[in-house]
């Protein structure tokens, strides 16, 4: 078991070399001059050259990115052009409301997203599982900002029971807190539930079909202890896999959400810094973003030996 | 299956596809929409258009009316004009993404299927851009490129480039195993020979499958780029484009938002449902599970 977190921890970081250099080589790789985009159509040769100097276009790749990695490593992300700040410290001070956002959609997505899947399977073929998959369908086709700015235009400036837009701290007030957060989580959830609505019922099908759920009800077992009790826990390997990989959905959806609701968190940050085309602020953007997924689906693959008896490494 | 016809099962292939359309009306609901959306896109001129980038202050956030169907947009606009003519850049990027991510990753995907030590190198590359959020992928490659609707497509590909070359890799292993790749290779056919005869039509179906779901997923991401900026130029109207443009005055013009929002929704569930019924009809074994 030790051993096999082990492995795994080492086997993220090749991963995570492949997204460094990338994002990296970006750069060198993109055509033309990086420095003259960055500079804008109203730039003068002297801010070209100091663009130049500042993200070190002016000296060898491989000295430059030997650098740029040993900074990474000491959990320096550079500066952005723009502001002159260190990218951590900018990102440091954006982090707390993206955290926030997707830690509620998480658990709002999740504790919604299962049921449904459970009821789905349970009752296949019926009403119900027809409501729940043209959730799922409807769930998937529809922009997470169209459906924000419906919610805005529904809950808040029609029935006017809850904030249009902004971002309040905990500390300021559990509801305050809260009631901002309501709008954004269901629309960056909205995609990730439908595909882990769609993945519960699938996986909750096969295992549905097997012989010792019959004996569970032939035995006379309560509807409630086969459905969850035997088969959700045999359907659960797919069901997490699904909660890690659809994190990137929420990741990628948080630039959105953000951005329709005003909340100025990470998201924003990424949205400014691409209007500014402040490039090391989107870099660190990524590779922090990438290591959350990385280490997200690093523990999906840890669980998988808990809920899994017969998994072993 | 048990309540079919004893006659149906000897209908040809061609009588299996029409019944599995028969089966799926929501697949050709998709298909009907996506037609009268591309029909919609080409005609834009006859629709009772008038310049998309038609500027005029006086006529500046009019209501939807008899003359502006869908309102005018803060320079003055017509939203309806501008949502027709835009059709034409989310439909072109989500077929170029498509076509383009299908036909690369179908040859990195065959290469690693076939070369051991592509596979471990590839392989590796193809995880590492996967850890990156397809859309921040490509916000990184628009932010260092000028904006351009090519761009956007080429940001766009490399974006889904790997999950396309995972899938016919996957599809390649499977069928290297298969008793017919494997007898064909015991009696001396020539590699080139396997690979058009017996490994590529069987990378078809999935990929086809994949195919409408890339385009639907392109389509939102062209959108989603273009609403914060980093997309399609605003000189061309794009929903993602006026959307963006409707943002600082939401609250007052709500139309601006709304009409392309709900254009872009529609034409993505219509791709959608196309794709699920095409996986149904061609993946009975899948479609029994999902």
């Amino acid at each position: 078991m030790f051993a096999y977190i082990v492995r795994r921890l080492l086997a993220t970081i090749p991963v995570m070399g492949v997204v460094a250099i990338f994002v990296f080589s970006l750069l060198y790789l993109t055509p033309g001059d990086p420095a003259i985009i960055i500079a804008g159509d109203y730039a003068t040769a002297d801010d070209i050259a100091k663009i130049r100097e500042k993200l070190g276009l002016d000296r060898p790749f491989l000295v430059r990115f030997g650098e740029w990695l040993w900074s990474i490593l000491r959990g320096d992300l550079g500066i952005s052009i723009f502001t002159n700040l260190p990218v951590s410290r900018l990102i440091g001070q954006r982090i707390e409301p993206t955290i926030a956002l997707t830690v509620t959609t998480l658990i709002v997505a999740v504790s919604l997203a299962v049921p449904m899947g459970v009821l789905a399977a349970w009752k296949a073929g019926r009403w119900l599982d027809r409501l729940v998959m043209g959730f799922a369908v409807v769930g998937f086709s529809v922009p997470i900002f169209v459906l924000a700015y419906l919610l805005i235009f529904g809950f808040s400036i029609g029935l006017e029971i809850l904030p249009v837009q902004g971002y309040v701290s905990i500390r300021q007030g559990f509801w305050p807190f809260l009631e901002r957060l309501i709008l954004p989580s269901v629309a960056l959830g909205i995609t990730y539930m439908a595909l882990i609505a769609r993945i519960t019922r699938a996986s909750m099908l096969e295992v549905l079909s097997q012989d010792y759920i019959r004996t569970a009800q032939a035995k006379g077992l309560a509807t409630d202890k086969v459905l969850i009790g035997h088969a959700l826990k045999n359907a659960a390997v797919p069901i997490i896999t699904i909660i890690g990989i659809g994190v990137a959905l929420l990741i990628s959806g948080v630039v959105v959400t953000e951005t329709v609701f005003a909340i100025p968190g990470i998201g924003r940050l990424t949205v400014d810094a691409i209007l500014r085309r402040d490039y090391p602020i989107i870099q660190g953007v990524i590779l922090l973003f990438s290591a959350a997924y990385v280490l997200i689906n690093l523990l999906v693959d840890i669980s998988y030996t808990f809920l899994d008896p017969r998994i072993r490494y | 299956m048990t309540t079919l016809p004893a006659a149906t099962i000897e209908v040809p292939q061609r009588g299996m596809v029409a019944d599995a359309l028969r089966r799926h009306p929501t697949m050709i609901a998709g298909f009907a929409i996506l037609a009268a959306m591309v029909l919609m896109a080409i005609l834009a001129p006859y629709l009772g258009t008038i310049d998309p980038q038609a500027v005029s202050p006086v006529r500046r956030l009019r209501e939807p009316s008899e003359l502006y169907w869908f309102g005018t947009d803060m320079l003055g606009r017509d939203v309806y004009s501008r949502t027709i003519y835009g059709a034409r850049i989310s439909l072109a990027v989500g077929l170029a993404v498509a076509v383009l991510s299908i036909a690369i990753g179908l040859f990195f995907g065959l290469i690693t299927g076939y070369v051991r030590l592509a596979d471990t190198i590839l392989m590796r590359v193809m995880d590492g851009l996967m850890s990156i959020p397809p859309i921040l992928l490509a916000i990184a490659l628009m932010a260092l490129t000028k904006a351009s609707v090519e761009n956007v497509i080429v940001a766009i590909t490399i974006a889904e480039v790997p999950r396309v070359t995972r899938l016919v890799r996957s599809v390649v292993l499977g069928l290297r195993e298969q008793p017919f790749v494997e007898a064909a290779v015991a009696s001396g056919t020539r590699f080139h020979h396997i690979l058009i005869k017996h490994i590529l039509p069987n990378t078809v179906a999935p990929l086809l499958v994949q195919g409408t779901y890339i385009c639907a997923s392109a389509m939102i991401t062209e959108a989603i780029l273009s609403f914060i900026g980093a997309g399609t130029p605003p000189n061309i109207p794009s929903w993602g484009n006026i959307m963006a443009e409707g943002r600082s005055l939401f609250q007052v013009a709500y139309y601006v938002i709304l009409f392309p929002g709900i254009f872009l929704s529609i034409a993505v569930l219509a791709v959608n449902l196309v794709g699920d019924g095409l996986r149904d009809a061609l993946d009975p074994r899948l479609a029994r599970r999902m």
